[in-house]
């Protein structure tokens, strides 16, 4: 069954107080790929990879049923040095 | 480049219920010994001659760009090994393909180590774990 991007957002916001949320269905359609862009002060002292695992355990049964998963995740500090880096 | 990754075939089953699995003891030697055999080691789809996703084939290509000596790296086709495709997920603890391990250590997936590549975080880590020191 696909997933869809509402579902995939309330599963993230159940367990993650986000400020900011992209969800990007990169499977043109089909619901089994997806990148999403997280930003949380929750991500606040923790490293990428203790952020990624956080994610992927929250996300576990939706991203067993796609295809290709891919995530980004930023502080609110982080999100605004990225985005004046790539003005 | 993402949205090009060749499609394989799916095991949803498999997948969905890949951490209910029970990795034996000897696939688990057997990926420990992997994981520890050279300083950087690659679980992907595909070779890096032929990657056969876009994620194995971006990880591939970054470390390439590091020129990470070849005698220094290992990759491993999971594609060619079910028992690894599922083995690895449940040894790192990680869902998805392709997995970097540096020295023994899990360091991420394609999103880290794309990542670390850009915030130079990557060289260091590299240089760090010894890769680019000249063998005895």
């Amino acid at each position: 069954m696909p997933i869809g991007v509402a579902a995939l957002e309330a599963a993230i916001r159940k367990s993650l107080n986000c400020s900011h949320i992209e969800i990007e269905d990169t499977s043109s359609g089909c619901g089994e790929n997806y990148a999403i862009l997280l930003v949380s002060e929750d991500f606040e002292g923790k490293s990428t990879l203790v952020r990624h695992r956080w994610i992927n355990q929250l996300l576990k049964d939706e991203i067993a049923q796609m295809h290709a998963f891919s995530q980004k995740t930023f502080t609110p500090a982080q999100y605004e040095a990225h985005l004046a880096k790539s003005a | 480049m993402f949205r090009t990754a060749l499609r394989s075939t799916l095991h949803p089953q498999l997948l969905r219920h890949g951490s209910l699995r029970f990795l034996s003891n000897e696939a688990r030697s057997r990926i420990q010994t992997a994981v520890s055999s050279t300083p950087v080691v690659l679980f992907m789809k595909g070779t890096p001659q032929h990657p056969q996703c876009g994620f194995s084939r971006a990880a591939i290509q970054v470390l390439g760009l590091h020129q990470v000596p070849v005698d220094r790296l290992a990759t491993y086709n999971v594609l060619e090994d079910e028992e690894l495709r599922s083995g690895i997920k449940e040894f790192s603890d990680w869902p998805t393909i392709p997995q970097l391990y540096l020295n023994g250590e899990f360091i991420g997936g394609c999103d880290i180590l794309l990542s670390m590549h850009q915030s130079g975080e990557l060289e260091k880590s590299l240089q760090q774990a010894g890769v680019y020191l000249e063998s005895a």
